[in-house]
């Protein structure tokens, strides 16, 4: 194992990086817009959008992205397997940051709303400036959360064939049979990042005044 | 193209054999992620410091890293220092150890969350120190336990997807080898999607069926 090999696994952990930032945040909009429509209580809404976070918090990731990869080009959509892999990773990403949301929406007390509208605030304000804030501070360990789930879970997109640190790990111990130094570094590297996204997470919650309401 | 899943369906048997290897794979090791893990959770809560710093240390290893690269590790590595696995076995391994992790941390919480005023006023009404563990620290526990339990469950069920990439012959390997055979693979992955998706919904029934039983199980005995 040398420093050549492991230069080879960080700059692969870029691509594991990028590919996971871009996934949560588009999951995160399309996040926004499934949590709203599973609390709108109009059925034209609430069914199609309980059955999208039902089938991709039901089906496995790998399953997902063989899906993904196979269905755009038969419904002639043709694009390259990062994009195929970073759609699969929001879609998925998606239906468990709603969960998470709705969750969120659902235990922000009834007593702040009905405060909010007794000291003259329009619906609209009321869900902006109390329900949208409350909720996101609430939901913040569960993203935090979910981006660790996500970062280890972009290991999968290296099946359809896109060098991240998982494929890059695996070329690399087929080419020099040192699986064992090269695995392992992947997962150290894997562990570094993880550990730092659940430092910014914890030290975000400090700063945003914790869970606390 | 025509979508057509009657190409696959008409592979019944061999879907039949993948799903009887993944709902061992994932039945067994569940089971011996709950036993490992609960071994796990009591060491680190009795044990003594050093015991409970090292298990923690790897359980964050084992909690940090990718399912996949865990796989690697052990299929690809272990034939270098003389651990040789066919891939059931290897992945068998693989799914417990990484169950054992998860599950050692839903019991910790567990353990912490009864309140240790029970157990005590359990003791001071007479009962032994193995009745109050028996009749009250478990039952609480298992009340709470339950959800994230099955969770970790439904979890697992879609890890179990990722040892087809060592070419375990479970649910995912062999609907999409048919798919392949077939020119069908659109039909396959859907189909393989419905099939998980069934699972897992009527995972998460029975879980909730068994939370219900419990919880009045338990108000019933108070």
């Amino acid at each position: 194992m040398t420093i050549k090999l492991f230069t080879l696994l960080l700059q692969a952990a870029i691509s594991t990086l990028g590919i996971s930032l871009i996934s949560i945040a588009i999951g995160f909009v399309i996040a926004i817009i499934l949590s709203a429509a599973t609390l709108s209580h109009k059925s034209i809404y609430v069914v199609p959008a309980r059955l999208f976070i039902s089938f991709f918090r039901g089906v496995p990731l790998l399953v997902q992205l063989l899906l993904i990869y196979t269905l755009l080009p038969v419904i002639g959509i043709n694009v390259p397997s990062i994009v195929a892999a970073i759609v699969g990773m929001s879609l998925c990403t998606a239906a468990y940051q709603a969960e998470n949301l709705r969750g969120g929406f659902e235990s922000v007390p009834r007593g702040l709303i009905e405060a909010a509208e007794v000291t003259g605030l329009s619906p609209r304000q009321t869900f902006f400036r109390i329900r949208v804030p409350i909720a996101l501070r609430l939901t913040f360990p569960a993203l935090i959360n979910e981006a660790i789930m996500i970062l280890k879970s972009s290991s999968l997109v290296s099946v359809v064939g896109i060098i991240e640190i998982t494929k890059m790990a695996q070329d690399l111990a087929s080419s020099t049979y040192l699986p064992i130094p090269i695995f392992a570094s992947a997962a150290l590297i894997y562990l570094v990042i993880n550990s730092i996204v659940a430092l910014i997470g914890r030290f975000a919650e400090r700063s945003l005044g914790g869970a606390s309401t | 193209m025509i979508f057509n899943p009657q190409i696959i369906l008409e592979k019944l048997p061999e879907i039949g054999s993948g799903l009887l290897v993944t709902l061992i794979l994932w039945l067994v090791g569940i089971a011996g992620g709950v036993a490992v893990g609960f071994l796990v959770a009591t060491a680190r809560r009795f044990g003594g410091r050093a015991i409970n710093l090292g298990l923690g240390a790897l359980v964050e290893v084992l909690r940090g890293t990718p399912f996949l690269i865990q796989v690697f590790l052990l299929y690809y590595g272990g034939p270098f220092v003389g651990l040789m696995l066919d891939p059931i076995p290897c992945g068998l391994i693989a799914l417990t150890v990484y169950a054992a992790a998860y599950y050692s941390e839903i019991f910790r919480a567990g353990y912490a969350a009864v309140p240790p005023g029970h157990v005590e006023a359990a003791e001071c009404l007479g009962l032994s120190r193995l009745q109050a563990i028996r009749r009250v620290q478990i039952p609480e526990m298992a009340l709470i336990v339950l959800p994230p339990a099955v969770n970790l469950a439904v979890i697992l069920l879609k890890e179990s997807a990722v040892l087809s990439i060592i070419t375990v012959p479970e649910l995912t390997a062999t609907v999409s080898a048919i798919g392949s055979q077939q020119y069908a693979f659109l039909e396959a992955i859907f189909v393989l999607a419905v099939i998980y998706w069934a699972i897992v919904e009527a995972t998460g029934r029975l879980g909730r069926v068994a939370e219900n039983r419990l919880s009045r199980l338990r108000t019933a005995n108070a």
